[in-house]
């Protein structure tokens, strides 16, 4: 267990090689039988990812990003290949609760209020009430949502919904963050402003972020580590590591290092593209 | 808004009932009262009663004193010709002519702007507005109750067809241990326990049968032909296995009862998204949990549907099935007795029991429905 000292000096490189492997999947494949015949969602993926990556799939829809993040959940199955997660199979990892999982909606439960709602999993897991008064109002106030714990879901704003379900997932205070395009309801502006939180609260805790989008700003504004996929049959194009900063704000959209990523994202999502022309 | 652009917009609706009014009192002015050949003079209630309404609509026409003061002037003259009408109706019962039914329509015609007037009151705090809200429905169904009354007594309608209100009343409070005796026997014993078993049991296998698909395929279709067997043919079959006592009309409610809430439950059970679903599988939770946690407040609007759909079915059936056989007690028992004996008055006063816990019953799972589902869309507004 490392200490909030060790987790700072855990961005030097020479803690690197301690790195633990927290995702490991190979030469993957998913293919869903339907009345069509077979559709091929996920063919032949390979992708490795460390402890404290912040991961980005980025593709045109119906690409396989999103099922390639619920296989990791659990919540599909692979015809194909192997996946560990935290070293053991999805299913255990899932049963030991080891990661949260954000959906494309917040999800939240309209008969429960914020915190009852955040508390949700906490009472699943079967914590003490003391346990789930302390999770709650930390993680309250980790998506700054602190005062909102009495209103109920439909009394908020979409923003924060998604911020409330956020909360809820890391209630459960897992080291791997599964996000499945959680802000692709959103404006734009609500949108930066929690991409921003997203990035203080992945820094301040050193988890794990598996995200999926189809916005080449926002994939390439949170990533150590960019999965472009593309389509028919969903695959892997190409894996670009990111050299900007981890400590990054807004401005660094502006840049020319970020528009270098921005244009090899977007020229291979052009090329994953290009034969159906 | 004045006036005049809410009269160009739509025909102004108070302005026609004073007219009315106003045209009912001139006709009950110069006709006959009552048969054989009475005039209005000649009845001083019926001359008190002409006086006041033809006062209050030209006042109004006049647009003097529009306002609450004069509403409720008009509100207290509406009573008075209301009670002074009955009161000549039972003095001359059975003769009245057209001046009467002239009169009686002016006042029909006072009480509805009376409510008009009322419901566009605008009260500053919600309680007051509340308590307006509750006074149009109740002075709607007493206006229903007072014009039947005066309909009844001044026509002289047979009370085998049609007993007046009055005589309803008064056979009702007459009557209180029988009725109470009734009432116990038919809804606090008969209906009460069939509806708890019905849905009980019904709810009950609906978890089952989500739980276990080869029932969703076996039991359902059973339950469908059972909630298709025709009461009349069920009960006097329940009376033969349960008995004559209540027990037998619990069964009939039962059958009635548990195909609404089986199908609604089910259908309940099934009403939570994908996405909702998928969320419990992360938290690895098991069937149980996602169970109370989720799939069961989902499924709420639909089980509070059929409770209120049962509510009044219960009723319906407990009674019916009273007619194949009981102890001399009972709401349909007594219904069906008293009807051979040509007493009507008594069956209206079974009737409106009935209703009255009808309608008590359904309102308060109403409320419940409310305070339990809250949160769905249809009733946080």
């Amino acid at each position: 267990m490392l200490t909030a000292a060790e987790i700072e000096d855990g961005l030097d490189d020479a803690m690197k090689e301690h790195v633990k492997r927290v995702i490991d999947i190979d030469k993957l494949s998913l293919t869903f039988q339907t009345n069509d015949g077979p559709v091929h969602a996920l063919s032949d993926i390979d992708l490795k990812i460390d402890e404290g990556d912040f991961v980005s799939f980025i593709g045109p829809s119906g690409c396989g990003k999103t099922t390639l993040l619920r296989v990791i959940a659990d919540l599909e199955q692979p015809t194909a290949g192997s996946i560990t997660v935290n070293g053991v199979s999805p299913q255990e990892a899932r049963l030991n609760r080891a990661y949260g999982y954000v959906f494309q909606a917040a999800a939240l439960y309209p008969w429960r209020t914020i915190a009852k709602n955040v508390a949700l999993p906490l009472e699943i897991m079967g914590l003490s009430r003391a346990e789930q008064q302390d999770r709650i109002a930390r993680n309250m106030e980790l998506v700054n949502l602190a005062g909102f714990e009495k209103k109920y879901p439909w009394q908020l704003s979409g923003g924060m919904q998604q911020r409330a379900s956020i909360a809820r997932a890391l209630a459960v205070e897992p080291d791997l963050l599964l996000m499945d395009e959680p802000f692709g309801a959103l404006d734009e502006i609500v949108r930066d402003h929690l991409n921003e939180q997203l990035l203080q609260l992945w820094a301040k805790t050193n988890k794990t972020v598996v995200f999926v989008t189809h916005s080449i700003p926002e994939a390439v504004f949170l990533s150590t580590k960019i999965v472009v996929l593309c389509p028919r049959p969903g695959r892997i194009y190409d894996v670009i590591e990111s050299d900007l900063p981890r400590d990054r704000n807004l401005d660094i959209r502006e840049s020319p290092e970020f528009l270098k990523i921005a244009h090899r994202v977007r020229d291979g999502l052009r090329a994953g593209h290009s034969y159906e022309d | 808004m004045t006036p005049a652009t809410v009269s160009k917009r739509r025909f102004d609706m108070p302005a026609i009932l004073a007219w009315f009014i106003v045209a009912m009192v001139i006709v009950g002015l110069f006709s006959r009262i009552f048969e054989p050949d009475l005039g209005v003079m000649d009845v001083p209630r019926l001359s008190i009663c002409l006086v006041i309404l033809g006062i209050a609509a030209v006042r109004y026409e006049l647009g003097f004193m529009r306002n609450r003061f004069g509403d409720l002037v008009l509100g207290l003259v509406t009573a008075i010709s209301a009670w002074l009408l009955i009161g000549a109706a039972t003095r001359y019962e059975g003769e009245a002519a057209l001046g009467f039914w002239a009169l009686t329509a002016a006042t029909w015609a006072a009480s509805w702007l009376f409510v008009e007037r009322l419901a566009i009151w605008k009260t500053a705090s919600p309680a007051a507005a509340r308590l307006v809200n509750l006074a149009i429905p109740a002075l709607f169904g007493i206006a229903i109750l007072l014009l039947w009354e005066v309909i009844v007594t001044g026509a002289g309608v047979p009370k085998v067809l049609l007993p007046a209100p009055s005589e309803i009343w008064v056979r009702l409070a007459t009557s209180v241990p029988t009725l109470w005796a009734d009432f116990q026997q038919t809804f606090l014993k008969a209906v009460l326990a069939g509806y708890a078993m019905g849905c009980g049991s019904a709810f009950l296998i609906a978890i089952l049968v989500d739980r276990v698909p080869f029932l969703r395929r076996g039991l359902l279709p059973i339950g469908n032909l059972v909630s298709a067997l025709p009461i009349i043919g069920v009960a006097p079959i329940m009376v033969m296995w349960f008995g004559f006592d209540w027990p037998s009309k619990a069964a009939v409610v039962v059958i009635m009862t548990f195909f609404p809430m089986l199908v609604n439950t089910v259908s309940g059970l099934a009403a939570s998204d994908a996405m909702q679903r998928d969320l419990m599988r992360t938290y690895a939770s098991n069937y149980w949990q996602t169970l109370f946690k989720l799939r069961l407040p989902m499924a709420m609007p639909f089980i509070f549907n059929a409770l209120k759909i049962n509510s009044t079915l219960a009723l319906i059936g407990a009674i019916v099935a009273e007619f194949f056989g009981t102890p001399i007690v009972g709401m349909g028992f007594r219904i069906s007795t008293e009807v051979g004996r040509m007493n009507v008055d008594m069956v209206w006063a079974e009737i409106a029991i009935a209703a009255l816990a009808g309608s008590l019953f359904y309102g308060i799972i109403a409320l419940l429905e409310r305070a339990v589902t809250f949160w769905h869309p249809s009733i946080r507004g």
